[in-house]
């Protein structure tokens, strides 16, 4: 039992990571609040493949003459990259909030339905 | 002792992430985000990806930050307060459901145990990778190590189409930013309408 | 701008460290952690501390919006162009061997010049993004079409 609790931690805590964020972002009328939903799931998923990409008693992918076993260096390819280009949508959709409160006044998405829906 | 850190640490962050679901002051939520970026960046350089960390560390807990308090300034910065009293059932229970789900799947015994070697992921390509740190080369004739970093070569050579793709995305990102926001060159054009103005009250 | 001297002052000593240990990254992320992501975000996170403590004006002297436009397309235009040498060279796209006689070394050529694309692209993209965000109150003070959002909620 323990052992499967050591083998699958990870993976459960990934999974209620996501569902915070996925909670959030259905759950939430603001759009901030929404974003930053976006990017808990978002950092969920990065965990989860540099979860996978570990390999016990393994060591940063920075050869080195003594050392033969290194984690997978793929995944963290992978994810470098996800994150900076995460940043970069979350301030475009930031943008897009700003632009919306300055149309609307309000950054509550069920009131700019209404709005909408008044129109 | 690793285990253990990794416990904690993985226990840490549920509690930001509940916080940050609770929480309605959006100040108090961008803060508690960073917390959040900081934390798994420590998780990140425990599992091994020391690049990732510093990325995590320099851009979750940096730039976010910053870019969601200069977002906050030009909104409000408290969340309303929910209308129904019960219309966050709805998502809980769907929530849960697919929490459930994914447990469930990972029960599977085919499911890779965490930091096993033997996991699909560490057989396929991953050695190779690691053997001829420098690409391409390493294929036909094997070279000596110039590069020690198996997470440069990779991300800049081996996989180096994938990387300049992701550029691209920063850089419409930024393009985008700057449709919607205005670039930022008000200012040239204060100035040129105050030139104007002075001319105009010479004329 | 703030007046706290000590604030001031601190930054002022702070942003060619960061700048320096940005270039640090970008160049040694060969050896250890680090490459051009990194480095480009702590490259603008310089200009955003000083910004943030001498204001937005004082900013754009520094690092000029023009600029740090430039370098949005130049980060990309390194990049796309190292391919295209690359092929000029007699090689395939992004195939860094045949930038030098030895295999090896023409690959260490390449992984740093693509490197430094990335960096370039990153930092100004990151500069540009929060000069647009802080700078958006005085755009719309510009412009007498847009009625400011404060007026609108109280009506």
């Amino acid at each position: 039992m323990w052992d499967l609790f050591l083998s699958h931690y990870n993976y459960w805590i990934v999974i209620f990571l996501m569902m915070i964020g996925f909670y959030i972002v259905m759950s939430r009328h603001n759009l901030v609040k929404k974003l930053i939903g976006l990017n808990i799931f978002q950092t969920s998923v990065f965990l989860f493949y540099i979860s996978v990409g570990k390999v016990s008693d393994g060591t940063a992918p920075i050869i080195t003459q003594d050392i033969s076993r290194y984690s997978n260096p793929l995944p963290h390819v992978l994810i470098l990259t996800a994150i900076v280009v995460g940043v970069a949508t979350t301030s475009l959709g930031l943008a897009l909030v700003v632009r919306l409160k300055e149309a609307y006044g309000t950054i509550e998405e069920d009131e700019i339905n209404d709005m909408d829906a008044a129109d | 002792m690793i285990v253990a850190t990794n416990l904690a640490l993985l226990a840490f962050l549920v509690i930001t992430a509940c916080a940050i679901a609770r929480m309605r002051n959006l100040f108090v939520v961008t803060m508690l985000s960073g917390i959040y970026s900081l934390l798994s960046a420590t998780v990140f350089v425990l599992l091994d990806a020391v690049d990732v960390a510093f990325t995590e560390a320099a851009v979750g807990a940096g730039i976010t930050t910053v870019l969601l308090l200069g977002a906050l300034l030009l909104s409000n910065s408290e969340a309303r307060p929910r209308k129904h009293r019960f219309a966050h059932y709805g998502p809980l229970l769907l929530v849960i459901l697919m929490g459930s789900a994914l447990i469930y799947a990972t029960l599977d015994p085919r499911m890779p145990k965490f930091g096993g070697a033997q996991a699909p992921a560490h057989t396929r390509v991953a050695p190779e990778y690691l053997r001829d740190t420098v690409r391409q080369v390493g294929r036909s004739k094997p070279t000596p190590v110039h590069i020690p970093n198996v997470v440069t070569t990779t991300l800049a050579s081996y996989r180096g189409f994938d990387t300049l793709g992701e550029v691209v995305v920063i850089f419409t990102a930024g393009v985008a930013v700057m449709i919607l926001l205005g670039g930022g060159t008000y200012r040239q054009r204060r100035r040129r309408g105050k030139a104007s103005e002075a001319g105009k009250a010479d004329g | 701008m703030i007046q706290h001297v000590v604030l001031r002052i601190i930054a002022k000593l702070l942003a060619p460290f960061i700048l320096l240990f940005a270039f640090y990254v970008q160049f040694h992320g060969d050896f250890g952690p680090g490459g051009g992501f990194q480095a480009g975000v702590i490259f603008a996170t310089a200009f955003i501390l000083y910004a943030l403590i001498y204001g937005l004006e004082n900013a754009r002297e520094a690092a000029p919006p023009v600029a740090a436009q430039i370098g949005v397309a130049l980060g990309v235009l390194i990049y796309a162009g190292t391919g295209v040498v690359t092929m000029l060279l007699g090689g395939t796209f992004l195939d860094y061997s045949v930038l030098s006689a030895n295999a090896g070394d023409g690959q260490h050529y390449g992984i740093l010049i693509v490197e430094f694309g990335v960096g370039v692209t990153v930092s100004a993209v990151m500069i540009t993004v929060f000069f647009a965000f802080a700078g958006r109150r005085g755009v719309l003070e510009e412009r007498e079409d847009v009625v400011p959002t404060e007026e609108k909620m109280d009506g």
